[in-house]
């Protein structure tokens, strides 16, 4: 298990850029302890803005400060930030095109307990529906920070979700294959592909070694961009596997599921299964429970792969 | 120094050819607002065509963007882009649409949603003061525009961080598209509540260029709290028949209307070039 979360990534990564680039802005919502983003307030306070618990002057202030030149971070749970400043989001930053990034953290089921209002199972679909904002699920604390050294590097709006807790890496140090807006393949195989995002993809992985195990060989992409869409790695994935399976934390209308079944149905339609959150209230529970519960673990994978084969 | 009523008759004319031709737009605000905008543009803010990447400059957003056609008429009248250019406004594909683009030169910042210029301008005065830069940021705001919740939002961090570089201005024209703002949802203690949020409160008789001047100026001389200019206005202001009637919030006149419009604002310019000359 990762000693760090990855939401404590981009405070690191955000404060070794920020005495050397003092444009870079962090926002929060009374969220600077749930974003993990307190160090970063205590060593650059002229660069952090607290708007207090108001989402949608959290993200308006932003494009504010990105349309004067400033590199502004928002960090506030995701729940909050793809609903409650759903607006903000399409008018002050997507389609005013301002530099801001949106951090939403805790996302999917990571709030556990805390239910409904805190769960953001819907934040793949609010965000990705907008025109130019780009959509990034980092799966590790590795590509956590490979991810945000190359946002670091532009200038077009962006919104990236973590999750609460430190989770399992995928990669290691000296070992993080990385291209921005590329999936990167962490198996390969010719008897499906399994697409993850997110933390799903620690589960994709292994569910993959429990297959091979059984003699099945699955391709693993780790589809951290969601959008844009690897749309190569999917039709490449349809065109050399046949089959296609998506595992996400997200609910199952307008996510990865839906963009990569749309991207295969047009170019090389092949048989696709996906898992993810019901289109329902999440059960509460711990997020380990509720993976087990909706199934979505690499034993899950086995199951729901071994059927998607049998079908043909 | 030039005479801004004036101005802003040959404005309302601009806009009346504008939405007459485009058969398109929100004529009642555009004519509440004008003297507004006139006084900013003309007198007030460090703007032009030649500074809109010069990072002094002042800062502008229309919040109630549905007033966009008088702002464009500005625009053109101070050379952000030809006049021509207006041709095409609300046709197919232009991006001369009914509400600000940024795509468009001299405009900061899309919008037509309500509710969103105040908390963006915060940002925009924020920066200044985290740049050390002396330019104001300004917003004028609708008055049935100040039911949106995010208002309040931007106002109480606006005044958290002292932004003093920032002034509002409430165009008060006391309607809007379901009739009387104060039977939809009032705000006659407008006062009394953006103080209670801290801010500096002027009033001002909003179709007064010489009065709105007096009142920036005073805002731009207010240290440590924003301000917020209560602009009373009357919609429609210059034509007869469109003063102080919802029904022309996005009414477009029909030839007869259009013909008297154009006779009134003209005999008002023409008067008010009188009284100049002498």
């Amino acid at each position: 298990m990762a000693s760090i979360a990855n939401k404590q990534v981009i405070c690191e990564v955000l404060q070794e850029h920020a005495a050397s680039d003092r444009d870079i802005i962090v926002l929060c919502s009374d969220s600077r302890g749930s974003a993990s983003m307190t160090p970063f307030f205590e060593q650059f306070p002229e660069q952090s803005v607290e708007t207090g618990i108001a989402e949608q002057n959290l993200v308006s202030i932003a494009a504010g400060l990105a349309a004067c030149g400033k590199k502004p971070y928002v960090a506030s749970p995701a729940c909050f930030l793809s609903t409650r400043s759903m607006e903000q989001v399409k008018v002050d930053v997507a389609y005013s095109h301002t530099n801001v990034k949106l951090v939403g953290v805790s996302g999917g089921v990571s709030y556990g307990a805390l239910g409904m209002t805190h769960h953001s199972a819907q934040d793949i679909a609010t965000m990705g529906s907008i025109p130019g904002m780009r959509v990034y699920l980092p799966s590790d604390r590795h590509q956590t920070r490979k991810l945000m050294e190359a946002l670091l590097q532009d200038r077009e709006p962006a919104y990236i979700r973590t999750g609460r807790n430190a989770v399992e890496d995928v990669y290691t140090e000296d070992h993080v294959p990385f291209e921005m807006n590329k999936a990167t393949v962490l198996a390969e195989g010719t008897d499906l592909t399994i697409i993850a995002c997110g933390e799903m993809v620690a589960a994709a992985k292994r569910g993959a070694e429990l297959l091979a195990e059984q003699g099945i060989h699955a391709r693993v992409l780790d589809m951290y961009c969601v959008k844009p869409l690897d749309t190569e790695a999917v039709i490449r994935a349809a065109r050399e596997t046949g089959a296609i399976l998506t595992i996400e934390e997200h609910g199952p209308i307008g996510g990865l599921a839906g963009m990569v079944a749309q991207t295969a149905a047009a170019a090389c339609p092949v048989r696709i299964a996906s898992m993810s959150l019901p289109d329902a209230p999440c059960v509460a529970g711990k997020s380990k429970e509720i993976f087990a519960y909706y199934g979505l673990t690499a034993e899950g994978i086995v199951t729901r792969a071994r059927q998607l084969l049998e079908r043909f | 120094m030039m005479n801004l009523t004036e101005k802003a008759y040959q404005i309302r004319q601009d806009v009346l050819d504008l939405i007459y031709r485009g058969k398109a737009g929100h004529i009642g605000g555009d004519f509440s607002v004008c003297d507004i905008l006139v006084t900013l543009y003309y007198r007030i803010m460090n703007v032009g065509p030649d500074k809109t990447e010069d990072p002094d400059r002042d800062r502008f957003i229309l919040s109630k963007g549905h007033s966009v056609e008088s702002l464009y008429c500005i625009l053109a009248d101070r050379g952000f882009f030809p006049k021509e250019e207006l041709l095409g406004y609300s046709q197919f594909g232009s991006k001369f649409i009914g509400h600000p683009n940024n795509k468009i030169n001299g405009i900061e910042m899309n919008s037509g949603s309500l509710g969103h210029g105040l908390p963006v301008a915060v940002g925009m005065a924020l920066a200044g003061k985290m740049d050390g830069r002396a330019y104001r940021v300004y917003t004028v705001m609708g008055d049935g525009e100040l039911a949106e919740g995010s208002v309040w939002e931007g106002a109480m961090a606006a005044s958290h961080y002292h932004l003093d570089n920032l002034t509002a201005v409430v165009d008060r024209n006391r309607l809007q598209i379901s009739g009387s703002t104060e039977d939809v949802m009032h705000h006659d203690d407008l006062a009394a509540r953006f103080e209670a949020f801290g801010w500096n409160v002027i009033h001002a008789p909003g179709n007064d260029p010489d009065a709105l001047t007096a009142a920036f100026l005073e805002a731009a001389e207010t240290k440590g709290l924003p301000t917020v200019i209560i602009a009373n206005t009357v919609k429609g202001c210059g034509v007869s028949f469109m003063e102080d009637k919802a029904v022309w919030h996005h009414k477009v006149p029909n030839e007869q209307e259009y013909e008297q419009a154009r006779r009134e604002l003209e005999e008002r310019r023409a008067f008010i070039h009188g009284i100049d000359c002498e």
